[in-house]
């Protein structure tokens, strides 16, 4: 078979499975669109900018597993991308983003709309590769979607000049079946020996936690976690990309950990004497200032990726591999060895933790007659049956989705955790949407994130996406306004949003329907309305509390000991 | 600690520079670096020193055996190796100063390369002490131009680093 470049490209989208693409045309790309057009298996989504492709593409992944793909133009297209890239790159999310070129000839010219993509992109994508022959296409791209889904995932991009898609210029075409790259063998198996060390130290710990990350998310290893967690009756605490991976509905499940994790969960890891850490990275949202971090523990810290091990904090017992096959054989371990955890010390541990349950540190006014934002998370909870994708931007609600949603399962909470990139929501929404339609999929979000991608409002009415934006404007930059009241004395300094649109109108000028509620003995209703309209985006304006603050909340450089509870926390 | 690290990689454009921008990224030093084709030319052979404690070594191996065209890697300076490393020194060499000059270059086993009426070029090959001490050792006034390779190494012993 002899195709051209541009036709290359989408064979190879075709053969690689790829159903969806996300992107924006322009002048590198022309002839790839063209191709496009003559064909009806992959599905071109148009977006209304290159971010909302990347952070679409994205959200397809994170809620799939499977790769998700954005094509975009040289220049603007490319950079305007980078954000989605690198906010793929920060969670480990396997992506690969075809970016057009000016034609070889000109490359290092300056021509029109040319930059440096493969040097931009360099330090925030897992690798990329500029396509240099026709010839090259198919390999490459095998190549891209190879390394994005291996071992850690992560963006892979692939700059073409314009000329390699040349339509005149045809070339035979195969697609490799397989592909073997000598630089690049990823751990697929964990040592066997290091587990059983693991096992032993498990088996005779006093006080574990299990603290587990987003790599169970992307690893697939929920199941197995549950297994292994379920075997010795041992606290869990999850990350805030963890989340879902273990249900939180269940007993052994004591909240997120961190900077706004819950008081037992963050005492458990202050007071451990083990802990087990699952396809998590010590991030320092998550560690708090790292010379009070687990003070009296031993760590076994299972992940994919060596450079993983030891990077932030010292850890005693590393198994690198994928932490599905791990934690699989570690159950199998833990199953023949026979032998059961301590009952008397692990009864001593849960009475303890119990103890720090008792504080109660979630609690909020709930008599308030402003609504509060935790009550509208709750609500949405309780409307979608504690089972719909929700999509996050960045902010206080991002934290009190974390921390009221409840997810009992994996790759239903899609937010940007690492880059924390505003903006994102609403095209991770769509991204999601399109790859579980039917689903309820709830875009949670703040009056300041929306609005840097609410272009995106046209895409979702052109391709029928029937998104449940629930919108909590407080009319601050609230996780700002926070850090202000706290930090500043009060010195609001620019987290005031001025100006805001009539949200209701918005949505309705774009053809959707808008709803607005301030009152919370009505929310319950509009909500549930909102939900019933399965095929219409609703954009629900609930209007909240503007003073309220996300608690627990950890300080940067301080220890997990050292949390600022809300003031209806109490001991109860 | 000074290590020095000897990196396979795969001889392709950008390899270079996704090395340098680790290391500029991630706030590590490259004391310096040297690299040319292997005699297989799809690889690269690699020589890079750098300082840390054993914690940010370790993370620099990583990080560095992360990147996709890195094919190998090993830290020299865990085993017993041999580094050397070129300069080519250029020196003033006046009529009061000549004996001099070659004196000194035949003491560390130096090659005079070039001669001019008043300069002399001086090729020379040794471990970096060596050739700092060459430098020391003649008067700074007469020193036109140094140009050093930065140290490449290789590990004693029949084993070798390959694919």
């Amino acid at each position: 078979m002899e195709l051209s470049g541009g036709e290359i490209v989408i064979q190879c989208l075709k053969d690689e499975g790829v159903e969806h693409v996300f992107g924006y045309p322009g002048g590198a790309v022309l002839h790839i669109y063209d191709a496009i057009f003559r064909q009806d298996d992959v599905q071109h989504i148009l977006v209304r900018h290159e971010q909302a492709a990347t952070h679409a593409a994205d959200g397809y992944a994170r809620s799939t597993g499977k790769p998700g793909v954005a094509l975009v133009t040289s220049g603007p297209g490319a950079t305007n991308a980078v954000t989605g890239i690198a906010t793929a790159y920060m969670d480990s999310i396997p992506m690969v983003v075809l970016t057009g070129q000016v034609p070889s000839p000109f490359i290092g010219s300056d021509a029109f709309q040319e930059v440096d993509t493969v040097g931009i992109t360099r330090p925030c994508v897992k690798h990329n590769f500029l396509v240099k022959d026709v010839r090259e296409i198919a390999e490459t791209i095998k190549k891209a979607f190879y390394i994005a889904t291996s071992g850690r995932p992560g963006p892979v991009v692939v700059d073409i000049p314009k000329d390699i898609t040349d339509p005149n210029i045809k070339v035979p075409y195969a697609y490799p079946k397989k592909i073997k790259m000598r630089s690049y063998n990823p751990v697929v198996k964990g040592h066997l020996g290091q587990i059983k060390r693991a096992v032993e130290l498990m088996l005779s710990a006093e006080r574990p936690v299990f603290y587990t990350g987003g790599g169970v998310v992307t690893g697939d290893g929920s199941k197995y976690l549950a297994d292994v967690v379920r075997e010795l009756g041992y606290p869990i605490t999850q990350t805030l990309m963890g989340l879902g991976a273990y249900p939180s509905s269940d007993r052994q499940f004591i909240g997120m950990l961190g900077m706004h994790g819950t008081y037992e969960a963050n005492m458990a890891m202050h007071d451990t004497d083990l802990l087990i850490a699952v396809g998590a990275r010590f991030d320092d949202r998550v560690t708090g200032h790292i010379a009070h971090f687990c003070p009296n523990a031993t760590i076994i810290h299972i992940d994919i990726d060596p450079s993983s091990i030891s990077k932030n904090v010292r850890v005693d017992v590393p198994i690198v591999g994928p932490v599905k096959q791990v934690l699989k054989d570690m159950h199998k371990v833990i199953k023949e060895s026979g032998r059961k955890p301590d009952a008397g010390a692990l009864k001593r541990w849960w009475a303890q933790i119990d103890e720090w349950r008792r504080m109660k540190c979630l609690s909020y006014d709930t008599k308030s007659k402003l609504i509060k934002p935790q009550f509208a998370v709750e609500t949405l909870h309780k409307v979608t049956g504690g089972d719909a994708f929700i999509a996050s931007d960045v902010g206080q609600h991002q934290m009190f989705a974390a921390q009221f949603y409840g997810f009992d399962k994996p790759r239903r909470w899609v937010n940007s955790g690492g880059l924390g990139t505003m903006g994102f929501g609403l095209p991770a929404g769509m991204g999601i949407q399109m790859a579980n339609p039917g689903a309820d999929v709830a875009v949670v979000t703040g009056e300041g994130s929306i609005q840097m991608c609410i272009q995106e409002l046209a895409t979702c009415k052109q391709y029928d996406l029937p998104l449940k934006i629930i919108l909590l404007n407080n009319g601050y930059l609230g996780m700002v306004r926070q850090w202000q009241e706290f930090f500043y004395d009060g010195r609001y300094a620019h987290s005031y949003v001025d100006a805001l649109p009539d949200f209701v109108k918005l949505a309705e000028s774009y053809g959707h329907v808008g709803m607005r509620v301030d009152n919370p003995a009505e929310l319950e209703d509009r909500m549930r309305e909102a939900f019933a309209m399965k095929d219409r985006l609703v954009f629900l304006d609930v209007v909240i509390d503007p003073t309220e603050n996300v608690y627990p909340m950890i300080e940067a450089g301080k220890g997990h000991h050292e949390m600022q509870l809300s003031p209806q926390s109490e001991l109860v | 600690m000074r290590h020095i690290i000897s990196i396979l990689m795969e001889n392709e454009s950008g390899a270079l520079s996704r090395v340098a921008g680790l290391f500029s990224a991630r706030g590590y030093n490259i004391e310096s670096l040297t690299v040319a084709p292997t005699e297989d030319v799809s690889l690269s052979r690699m020589t890079l020193v750098t300082r840390g404690d054993e914690a940010i070594i370790e993370q620099i191996t990583k990080q560095l055996n992360k990147l996709v065209e890195v094919v190998k890697l090993l830290d020299l300076s865990e085993g017993p190796h041999i580094e050397r490393e070129m300069m080519l020194v250029k020196l003033k060499a006046e009529r009061t100063h000549r004996e001099e000059v070659k004196r000194m270059a035949d003491i560390f086993r130096g090659k005079i390369i070039d001669v001019t009426d008043t300069s002399y070029i001086i090729e020379l090959t040794g471990d970096a002490d060596k050739l700092d001490a060459f430098i020391k050792a003649v008067h700074e006034d007469l020193v036109v131009e140094v140009v050093r390779t930065g140290p490449s190494g290789i590990a004693r012993g029949a084993k070798g680093l390959s694919i």
